[in-house]
Order: C-alpha cells, then structure tokens, then sequence
C-alpha cells in the first residue's frame, strides 16, 4: 500500500499550507495540489481539513482570502501570505528543522 | 488584532449564516470542479469525473460540516439550539416546569432576601464620596460605665472640641447624633427625626445639596440661635410635596420657626443605617432648644465622632496620634463632681480609630448573628428544594431514555447530550433566578415589616446592587449545577443497545439510577431534620421568651411619655403639682383603675445607673423613681416592708425600695429593711443617704432576656436632680386601646402646652399596649 497517501504529522499542515502561499497566491485546490505535487504523493489533505485550516489561519490573519475568477471561468478565493504569516512561517520552519534534527540525531544514535 | 479579526468573522457567520453558506458552497464547489476538470484532462468524461471525485472526498455536506464546526460561533450556533430545544421541552410539560421554577424561585428568593438585609446592614458603604477614607473615633474599650451615655454615642461635646483642635491624622472631623424633635406647636407637636450635626458634617462626608445649601461651620458657633435647619429628601417630598419653594421657608421646630436652608439627596439617609433623618440641626442651636447645657457638660456621652482622612494617612496611623494626644485630651476635660476613682476611670481613657465608611448601625451588632443564621438556614432550605428538582430531573431522564438511546446510537456525543440536558435545568435555573429576585424585595420588605415597630420604623435601601445580583446569580449557578448537572451526566451514561432491547421502560442505569435517587432522598430528609430540629428549638425559645414573667402585669397597662418642658416655668419646682394634677386627672377617668409616674419603661432597653455605698461594699444600682402607686399600677408584689405612701415627701428623710436582686447580690442573707445606703456623687446628683423601707420581687429592667439586675426604687417627690418630664403609666378596667384619645383630650385640657410622646420604649412583646399606646 505505498502509494496510499500518510497523514500528516499532526499540527503541519498549517505550516504546509504557508509555505505553498510564500511562493504565489493561490486557491484551495492550487493548495492541495501543490502539497501533493512538493511531497510527491506522500500528503494528499482532503478538502475538509484544509478548508478547516485555511480558515483558521485567515482568522488568525496569517493569510488574506480574495474571490478572484480562474482560468475556467468559475470564481474561486485566492489566498495571500500576510506579513505577519511570513513570520510565522519562518519561525515555524526554524522550530521544525530544529526538531527533525534533534529527532534524526536519537534515531540515529546507537 | 487577530483575535478582533476571529470575532467579526465568527458574528458574519453568526448572522449572515446564508451568504456565509453559499461562500462555502461555492468555494468548495470550485474545488470540486476544478479536481474534476483535472480528472477530464486524463480522458475520463465529466459524469465519471465528477463521480469519482465525490467517492474520492466524500459527501460535501460532512466536509461543509467539518469546515464550520472550526468557529467558536458554532459553539454560540449549538448552544441557541439547546436553548430552543430546552425551551420546547419544557412547555410540553408545563406542570413540571411551573413546578420546578416556582420551587426554585422560592429558594433562590429567600437566600437573596437575606443576603440583601446582610448587603444592607453590613456590607454597604455609606452613599459618600470615598466612604473608605471614613473614620469613627471612639474610646477604646467604651466608657465602661462612666457618665451617662447614649446608645451607639461615644463621645462628649467637650472632648469633640478637643479633638478637632489637636488631631492630625483627618483633614476634617465632625460629630452628630439623632435625636427625635417636636415639629410643630405644644401639643400638635409630632414627632421628627432629628439628625444634630456639627458644622463640619456634610462637607467632611462631601454631600452636596440637591436643593439650596447644607450646613456649614459659618452656621455652627456658640450662642448661634436657629441658623436654619437642612431637611431629607424623603421629608421634603411629604411635608413640602416637592417644591422649591420649601427652600428659605419656616419649618415650626419645637415651637421655634427655623429657616429651611436645603435638601440632601435622596440617597443620603444620614449616617446610621437603618434609620433616616427628617431635619439635620446644628449642635450650636440645641441650647436653644432646651436651655439645658449639654454643650459643656463633660460626663454626658451623646456624640458619634468621625473623620476623614488626610490622603496618606492610614486607620492604623490615626489611631496611634490620637492615642498619643489622648492623656492631654482627657486630662483637660475631667469632669467635676466625681470621685478621684472615678475621674482616675476617666483620666485612663484612650482614643482609636475605627473604619467608618459603612456608617454607625445599631442593626447590625442586633441582627448580624441572626441574619448569617437565617442565611444559614434559607440555604439548607434551597439545597432540599435543588435535591428534590434533581429527582424530577432523574425521573423526567428516566422517561426520556429511549430518546436518548436513539440519539446516542445515531451518532450524537455524549458531551453534546450533557449540554442539551444541562441547558434545560439552566433554564430553569435563570427563570428561577429572575422571578426570584422579584420575589426577594417583597421578603425582604416583609422581614423589615416584622423587624420595626410603629415608633422605631426600619429604612432600609435593599433595592438589589451588584453585589445581591452578584448572589443570586451564583446561587442560581449553584442549584442549576447540582440540579440539573448530575442528572444529565447520570442519564448520558446509558448503554444505547441495553435501552433499546428494553423498550420503552427505562430500565438499564436501573440500579445506579435507584441508588442516587435514594441518596437524594436520604439528604433531603437529613437536611429536613437539620431544619426541623433547629424550628423546633426556635419556637421553644420564641415561646419562652412570650411566656416569661416580666415581673409585672402588663395586661391593660398604657405607656406615655410627657414632656411639660415647654411650660418653661421658672422653677423647677413648679412642674410637680403639674405631674401630681396630671395624675389626679386621669384617675379620674372611669375606666382607669389607677395611675403613676416612673423615670424608667420597663424593657425599653434604657438604663440609669448610680453608684452606690452600702455596709462595706462600694457597687452600683439601677435607679428609678417612682410615683407611690407605681407599684400597685403596674403590679410587682412587696415582699417585705411597705410601699412608698403620703408621708414621703421632699421634706422626710430619703427612703428607698430594694428588689430581690438588690439583696441577694450585695447583702445576702441579712434583712435589708432599716439599712442606710449612700449614693455617689454625679453632676446635678448629690451624694444622698437612702433608707431601705421596702422589699418587691422586682420586675425585668432593661430587656427581656437579661436577668432582673439590683434596681433601687426612689419617691418621685424626692428625685435629686430636676425635670420636667415623666413616663405615665395607665392601669384600665378594660382594654385599654379607645382610652387613647380620651387620656389625649385630658392631658391637652390641662395644659396645652404640655407635649405627649409616644413612651421611648422599644419592641414590647406581643405587641402589648405597652408599646402601641401613642397617647
């Protein structure tokens, strides 16, 4: 079964869903894609949680939401990183490298 | 910022709920789309596309569900939806609800009007700017018997003077007292509640005039006459109705036309709780009133001194000044006439400071005790009716089991359905509440209503502040949590399959289920024994005290105090044939039987003490003096000797009649008829020698309650000091109550200068005559 996608370690996905806005606006399933296509299949969030976590962080204004028309004519909310999302995001990111570092250096202790 | 952000978002989907929907529709509605339209790119046609997707997410209500639940307005959304469940419920069953709401109203109502006397009496501050900066002064310790005091009065004018000339620690002082005073001409007079001030008093406590202008010191310097005289609000509005005009009028006191310089607010009461005040008089205008000096005398304590504080200063802190100016103080206003042991008594003294911002109040050292035990008990009370509303609630669980099985195995939470049952008990909680609230202020009322008496009227402010709305929520809190709480956990616990498979019987949490109903059951009659034993207790002692013998009849006796001060006759000689006429007159009355004179009511909570030397003994003594019927009238049996008759005159030799009490106390076994006794001496009561020529049985002095003390018994004829005053006692054939207004009409016959007062007594049990007798 290894192609069936994992769960997410638990409280990521929000940092997931700030690093795909870092690089470009986008909309709920550009998100869901994106996640996809970075970790090559291994997360696939299913529209539920997502939608939950991309309206926390628009209420914790960490992001913006904006409907804007896409490419095929339907009208969808674009999302944008706010200033006070890119910090997060960094702090985040500095707090999870810092413990996958820790946790490699016990798992790989012998 | 964010958290503003979270808020109008969560009050948008509150009550946009609609727009808010379709966003969310069409949002992930798009996503659907556009997942679908990637599936089309692969070739797959837009039916199966769709499809797949579906089957790959699931059901876009759930995911919609999901997404919403996210919010805290989903909470808020879930709560109104317990409510209005809750509120459905309840009218379908409209016996129980009334049932329930009006146990807990009674409950609730009786613990709020309790705590609102409580509130009242004791925890209220004075309506003053900065009440805490307030500070009584008073000796340490009380007077201990010396001079002659008044009740809640702890100071002399002379000492005040003192104080405010030396004291550092206020930036202001000041003193008062309430006195009634006539109002209105000799006999018309009526009675009104005077509150005496000096002129610093409504500066110092920083009320402003609502109408015209407050006293002031300009208004307060010896040999002032009638400055004018500031009125209560509530007396304006009776006696003036109100208007402006009141203000520069002339206000009839004690036959004297005094200016009415102002109004106070309505919440000013003065400055004892309980009480209100009718006409506020500066001290300087007494000698005035009554030509008697009780400006300078230095034995008669009648004043309650407070200060305010200067910033900075704490109670602590003033209280060591003025400990510290004490010696002087007390050295320079010795008073003369005393033994050097009573004036080292006196010398001994010491100032302290106490919190004052809660005012002077008689109430509270009399029914602070009794108000927390009434509290104590209206609880015990609340907690049986929330034991018997929580085995309704189990009972009503119980009936609704199967309900809540279906529930339970459609997929609904526990946690969901302990809220949805605990909202109802909450909303019974709140309609207990509020209709409890209206309930306490008519208990409340009502308890005040029983607590005063026609001439010691109680005015309490107990309209709800904060703090009883503070209460009553929480004991609302209280019985909903113990109420409705328990049942709805008890009730969630049921195993769906189990209440299912035994039909509509509520059967399964049987045994549990029984067993907490039994314990309810079990305190609820604890709790009821608790109180039955404490009722039972209460009504043996109610009735020993109604049963008590005072020591005297006091069937058909009337009471009545009578002032012939305003004769203003030259001599204080000259009243006596008055009193003595007076007394002759009502005699004369068919139906009195008989009637006499005494310088003390019986029970009225008074006392006069002497002191006295007697063998080798240096003691003291209730003194009273006496018409010679007095004993007849008012029926306390002599023992031994004789009573007072014609003989003992001002000229004879003093005689005296001792109680029982008298001679088991200080002379025990030996016979008391013959023996001589000395008074000490006092200002205006020289030491005199007293024969014993009489024993009674002696009658209760004070109250009720206290053992009957050694009292001594003079002939009127031979008072030492002067007055212009008698209580009047009435002995009828029949009852004495149409007597009134004939004994009214004979006083004013006589003279119609002569003021009447209801007697000063106070609550007289069984609403006696005694107490009622407004002659």
């Amino acid at each position: 079964m290894g192609d069936k996608p994992s769960d997410l370690v638990q409280g990521t996905l929000d940092m997931l869903i700030l690093k795909t806005l870092a690089l470009e606006p986008m909309h709920g399933y550009g998100i869901s894609v994106r996640i996809e296509q970075m970790s090559k299949g291994v997360f696939r969030p299913n529209a539920g949680s997502l939608f939950l976590a991309i309206q926390r962080l628009e209420r914790d204004g960490l992001i913006d939401g904006e409907w804007k028309p896409t490419e095929n004519n339907r009208r969808a909310r674009y999302y944008t990183l706010t200033a006070k999302g890119r910090k997060r995001l960094d702090s985040e990111t500095r707090e999870w490298s810092r413990q996958v570092a820790a946790i490699g250096r016990i798992l790989e202790a012998s | 910022m964010s958290l503003f952000r979270n808020f109008a978002t969560g009050l948008r989907s509150l009550f946009r709920k609609n727009q808010v929907d379709r966003e969310l529709d069409e949002e992930l509605g798009a996503y659907l789309e556009m997942e679908a339209a990637e599936k089309m790119r692969q070739g797959v046609s837009r039916k199966d596309a769709l499809r797949e997707v579906r089957l790959e997410r699931g059901s876009l209500e759930v995911t919609k569900e999901l997404v919403r639940s996210g919010g805290w307005e989903f909470f808020v959304e879930t709560c109104w939806q317990d409510l209005r469940f809750a509120l459905r419920v309840l009218r379908k069953s409209p016996g129980f609800t009334t049932t329930a709401i009006l146990t807990l109203a009674l409950g609730i109502g009786a613990n709020t009007a309790i705590f609102q006397l409580l509130d009242a009496v004791r925890l209220r501050s004075l309506p003053v700017p900065s009440p805490d900066e307030l500070a009584q002064i008073e000796i340490r310790g009380g007077t201990r018997g010396f001079g002659v005091s008044r009740t809640n009065a702890d100071l002399t004018y002379p000492l005040f003077e003192q104080i405010r000339s030396h004291q550092e620690a206020f930036s202001s002082v000041f003193a008062w007292t309430s006195d009634n005073v006539p109002l209105g001409q000799g006999s018309q007079a009526k009675r009104a509640r005077g509150l005496f001030v000096s002129g610093e008093t409504f500066t110092a406590l920083g009320v402003p005039p609502l109408k015209g202008r407050l006293l002031t010191t300009d208004d307060d310097h010896p040999g002032c006459g009638f400055p004018g005289a500031v009125i209560s609000h509530a007396f304006w509005q009776s006696e003036f109705g109100g208007l402006d005009s009141a203000i520069g009028s002339k206000l009839l006191i004690d036959s004297h036309p005094v200016e009415v310089l102002g109004v106070t607010p309505p919440i000013f009461f003065g400055l004892e709780v309980g009480t209100n005040f009718d006409v506020a008089i500066p001290f300087c205008s007494i000698p005035a009133f009554h030509n008697s000096p009780v400006l300078t005398r230095r034995e008669l304590f009648w004043l309650t001194v407070m200060g305010r504080l200067k910033p900075g200063w704490s109670i602590d802190r003033a209280a060591a000044q003025l400990n510290a100016i004490s010696p002087g103080l007390f050295e320079t206003t010795v008073p003369d006439g005393y033994s050097a042991k009573s004036q080292g008594t006196y010398r001994a003294f010491r100032l302290a400071a106490y919190p004052g911002g809660s005012g002077v109040s008689g109430l509270r050292e009399k029914y602070d005790a009794s108000l927390w035990l009434l509290l104590g008990i209206t609880g015990l009370v609340l907690l049986i009716a929330c034991a018997n509303l929580a085995n309704l609630m189990l009972v009503r669980a119980g009936k609704r089991e199967r309900e809540v099985a279906v529930r339970l195995a459609l997929g609904a939470s526990r946690k969901r359905l302990i809220l949805q049952l605990f909202t109802e008990g909450l909303v019974l909680a709140i309609s207990g509440g509020v209709a409890g609230i209206f309930l306490a202020s008519a208990f409340s009322k009502g308890i005040l209503g029983l607590l005063s008496t026609e001439r010691n009227l109680l005015e309490l402010d107990v309209a709800p502040d904060w703090r009883v709305l503070a209460f009553t929520a929480a004991i609302a809190m209280m019985t909903c949590t113990i109420f409705g709480l328990v049942p709805a956990l008890r009730s969630s616990r049921s195993e769906p399959s189990d209440a299912l498979k035994s039909g509509s019987h509520g059967m399964t949490a049987g045994r549990d289920l029984f067993s907490f109903q039994r314990a309810l059951v079990v305190l609820q009659i604890a709790v009821s024994l608790v109180l039955l034993a404490g009722a039972v207790l209460f009504v043996r002692s109610f009735r020993n005290l109604a049963t008590l013998d005072p020591g005297f009849r006091e069937k058909n006796i009337l009471s009545g105090f009578v002032s012939l001060e305003p004769m203003h006759l030259a001599k204080a000689q000259q009243y006596q044939p008055i009193a003595d006429d007076l007394l002759e007159q009502i005699r004369s009355i068919p139906q009195v039987e008989s009637a006499a004179s005494s310088t003390h009511v019986p029970l009225d909570g008074s006392s006069w003490t002497l002191g006295i030397h007697i063998r080798d003994l240096d003691t003291s003594s209730k003194f009273t003096w006496v018409s010679s019927e007095c004993f007849q009238t008012m029926q306390i049996p002599l023992l031994s000797g004789r009573y007072f008759n014609d003989r003992d005159t001002q000229e004879s030799p003093r005689v005296a009649i001792v109680n029982e009490a008298f001679v088991r106390k200080y002379l025990g076994a030996a016979n008391p008829i013959g023996m001589t006794m000395r008074t000490v001496a006092e200002p205006n009561y020289p030491s005199e020698v007293y024969e014993i020529i009489g024993l009674v049985k002696g009658a209760k002095y004070a109250t009720l309650r206290e053992e009957i003390p050694p009292e001594t018994f003079g002939v009127a004829l031979q008072f030492p000091g002067s007055r212009a005053w008698m209580n009047v006692f009435v002995r009828t054939s029949s009852p004495p109550g149409p007597l009134i207004s004939t004994l009214r009409k004979k006083i004013s016959q006589i003279n119609p200068e002569i003021r009447r007062f209801p007697g000063s007594s106070g609550p007289w049990r069984r609403c006696s005559p005694l107490s009622d007798c407004t002659a």
